[in-house]
């Protein structure tokens, strides 16, 4: 076994246990603070049905961000779901057999990342060319951009340039997983293209990524208006009551 | 056009976005409370000595309780879809008003004591100590900000600037920096029971003056009843309507409403107040203890109803906290809310808005309109803030923003919408909400009110509206004030039951 399957093998477990372990934490932590008033933006839906199709089209189609702005929705939407298909089309690498409909979007997980690196690159355009989104950014938020197109763009290079043997890397993905190391290839590309995953996982609960759980969490999207038939009181805001 | 000390924006029609220009606001700040009026409401009457620690200490206890905070305060990508939706960053050009900055001006301190990123990387996640400059930073441009959640329609997480605002002048509040203009009105309505200080027995000689006009108006004994024990309605109104123009013609509305209807109703000399600062300044205790005189008021006088009165701030408080703080509402199974419930007509929604009892009685046939009377009047209608973004009414979706405008069609011949950007869930606020309509912020409150201006001028050049209806306090106080600076007739601001007052037959006969 090399030194270098043992480093990536240990990296990949540590970067899962951050991963699930941190947002996790901060799921218990959202779902654990209470929410004392009945904030949501109006017109809100009136029934529990209507709030999982708000926040089905918020989370879908990026509603309220389609209404704000045509091209953060247009890039934002291309990134987005352009991530999704190419993840999609990894779970390859995680199963065997491999499911039918995984085999199915294969082609179309292949072309997707380049959509979702059209996506990062006209976000990345935005942050540096719009003056009001030059000034709010912070070095993270430009880093956390480089780091998904290091992503996409190794991943394109092996996908369509540099081939890896691919059965070495699933042969590894699964060792992984069935805790039975198998050896991972030495190619400097593959490396790259792991080591940002890895970082991306590591990163993901204690930075803004946190947006994709926390849009969940947020009262002005997942409250039903019903503040006049519903009593709605905090446990620490009962006292008040006496 | 009144003279001014800074520069009027120059309407065009439409408003476009600003290039941003750092400091152009930095110098607009609101008066500092004094000890007298803090100490009032239990808070430190000067900035405390170790403001740093109890501030951050604050922002820990919000934390823990406010989940909305706390989801807001991670979630924000900085994508920039809110930075060119706040009225105040699109009049100063101020790129602190812009509702992302505002939000980080808190963010910063947040990641900077509360996240392992800002505790270990603060230069590359933006993070800053609480230092006294952000303090300063905090006091002017958290109130800067209207509270009006325009930013939260057009955020894909729905992050509510207004809760930051809410939250950072309460952290400011507890170490001893609080607002003098919202902090001098909390003291007065619980020494007085009003936001404006009018004792019991000048209320009821006002509305005794107003009685006699009415009648010498029309010729009909129209009442404005106080204190009256087991009447069926308590009217809930800002004091303002008790006798500022255009204010009061919109309680003379609500009066002969009730009275076409044979409805009897009754206002309280004890809560005579429907607006609610304590929501402003963050502080669910103040709030509670201002909502707690409703609750008291309903239940001496023994009403079956209670209405709002035309108030944006006091609607949203009323429709979406009153069932939480003092229990007008319904679905109640604690005995504290239960009282009150047993008492109240459930056939009626509980709060209902003033708006909701008159077109439901247009509905009915119950009240009869000659819309002629309002025909020298070319109407647009001024969607407020606090109604449209955090309100209902009817029941029905959208309702807040139907109802209105139905009983104007039914009260005029003449109506016609501002620019769809600018109306409805996207509506712009009158640039006074949320503690700023103070006039050490007038230059705030006039270029706020731009965006606004902008689309009513639109509207007056190609319809020649006269008249912009609207049903909140500050909005219709706010444009008082703020119409001359761009031109317009201070009185072309006035409320909907203003127009219903014009329209509505008094004669039962007829």
């Amino acid at each position: 076994m090399s030194l270098l399957t043992i480093t990536f093998a240990l990296l990949f477990y540590l970067a899962t246990a951050v991963l699930i372990g941190g947002v996790a934490y901060k799921i218990y932590i959202y779902s654990s603070t209470p929410v004392p008033l009945k904030i949501p933006t109006m017109p809100a839906p009136m029934t529990t049905t209507g709030v999982v199709m708000r926040m089905g089209r918020e989370v879908v189609l990026f509603e309220s961000l389609f209404k704000s702005n045509k091209w953060i929705w247009i890039f934002g939407w291309m990134f987005h779901f352009g991530l999704l298909l190419v993840l999609l089309r990894h779970l390859r690498y995680f199963t065997q057999p491999v499911w039918g409909w995984v085999v199915l979007i294969q082609p179309f997980g292949r072309y997707a990342a380049f959509v979702m690196i059209a996506g990062l690159l006209g976000l990345w355009a935005r942050r540096i060319l719009v003056d009001r989104v030059r000034y709010i950014s912070t070095p993270s938020d430009h880093l956390m951009l480089a780091l998904l197109l290091g992503i996409g763009l190794s991943g394109v290079a092996m996908s369509f340039f540099s081939h890896v043997d691919i059965i070495d890397v699933k042969m590894f993905m699964l060792g992984l997983m069935m805790f039975h190391w198998q050896e991972l290839p030495p190619e400097p590309i593959l490396l790259v293209h792991l080591s940002l995953v890895a970082l991306l996982m590591i990163v993901f609960p204690i930075s803004k990524l946190l947006h994709a759980p926390g849009v969940f969490f947020s009262p002005t999207r997942n409250q039903v208006d019903d503040s006049r038939e519903v009593r709605h009181v905090a446990d620490w805001a009962v006292h008040f009551d006496q | 056009m009144a003279a001014s000390k800074f520069e009027v924006p120059e309407l065009k029609g439409y408003t476009t976005i600003p290039l941003l220009q750092k400091g152009a606001s930095a110098n607009i700040k609101s008066f500092l409370a004094n000890e007298k009026i803090q100490e009032d409401l239990g808070f430190p009457g000067e900035l405390v000595e170790d403001w740093h620690d109890k501030a951050i200490e604050k922002m820990g206890e919000l934390l823990g309780k406010y989940r909305g905070l706390r989801v807001f305060m991670d979630a924000c990508v900085h994508c920039g879809a809110c930075t060119d939706k706040c009225h105040y960053y699109l009049g100063t050009r101020d790129p602190k008003n812009m509702p992302v900055a505002r939000q980080d001006l808190m963010r910063q301190v947040y990641r900077r004591y509360f996240t392992f990123a800002g505790k270990f990387f603060p230069k590359l996640v933006g993070a800053r100590d609480l230092t006294r400059e952000v303090l300063d930073d905090w006091y002017s441009y958290y109130y800067q900000c209207s509270e009006c959640r325009r930013c939260s329609v057009y955020c894909p997480y729905g992050i509510d600037t207004a809760e930051v605002t809410m939250a950072g002048r309460e952290i400011l509040d507890s170490v001893g920096m609080g607002q003098k203009y919202t902090n001098e009105i909390l003291g007065k309505v619980h020494r007085i029971g009003n936001n404006l200080g009018l004792p019991g027995p000048a209320l009821v000689d006002t509305l005794e003056g107003l009685e006699e006009d009415i009648e010498a108006d029309t010729g009909f004994a129209v009442k404005l009843p106080i204190d009256v024990k087991g009447a069926e309605v308590l009217l809930i109104t800002p004091s303002a309507d008790f006798f500022s123009e255009p204010h009061v013609e919109s309680l003379i509305g609500y009066a002969k409403v009730f009275h076409a209807a044979g409805i009897s109703w009754t206002l309280s000399s004890m809560s005579s107040e429907a607006g609610n600062f304590g929501m402003f300044i963050g502080n669910y205790e103040q709030m509670h203890k201002v909502a707690l005189r409703i609750r008291q008021a309903a239940l001496e006088l023994g009403v079956k109803r209670i209405v709002v009165g035309e108030c944006g701030h006091a609607w949203r408080v009323a429709y979406s906290f009153w069932n939480t703080l003092i229990g007008v509402g319904a679905g109640a199974d604690d005995p504290f809310a239960k009282m009150l419930q047993k008492q109240l007509d459930p056939r009626y929604p509980q709060p209902a808005h003033i708006c909701e009892v008159t077109y439901d009685l247009l509905q009915q046939g119950a009240i009869k309109m000659d819309k002629e009377a309002n025909d020298h009047r070319i109407i647009t209608f001024h969607d407020s803030c606090n109604v449209a973004r955090g309100s209902n009414m009817g029941g029905i979706p959208g309702g807040q923003f139907i109802l209105p405008r139905e009983i104007i069609k039914s009260v005029a011949n003449h109506f016609y919408d501002m620019a769809p950007e600018t109306v409805f869930e996207g509506t712009f606020c009158c640039g006074g909400g949320g503690g700023l309509l103070t006039d050490d912020l007038m230059e705030l409150r006039v270029k706020g009110a731009m965006p606004r201006m902008n689309a009513l001028k639109s509207v007056v050049d190609t319809h020649q509206v006269n008249f912009m209806a609207t049903i909140c306090a500050i909005c219709k106080a706010q444009f008082t004030k703020v119409l001359p600076y761009y031109e317009f007739e201070m009185s072309m601001v006035g409320g909907v039951h203003q127009l219903v007052s014009s329209a509505i037959r008094l004669d039962p006969n007829k």
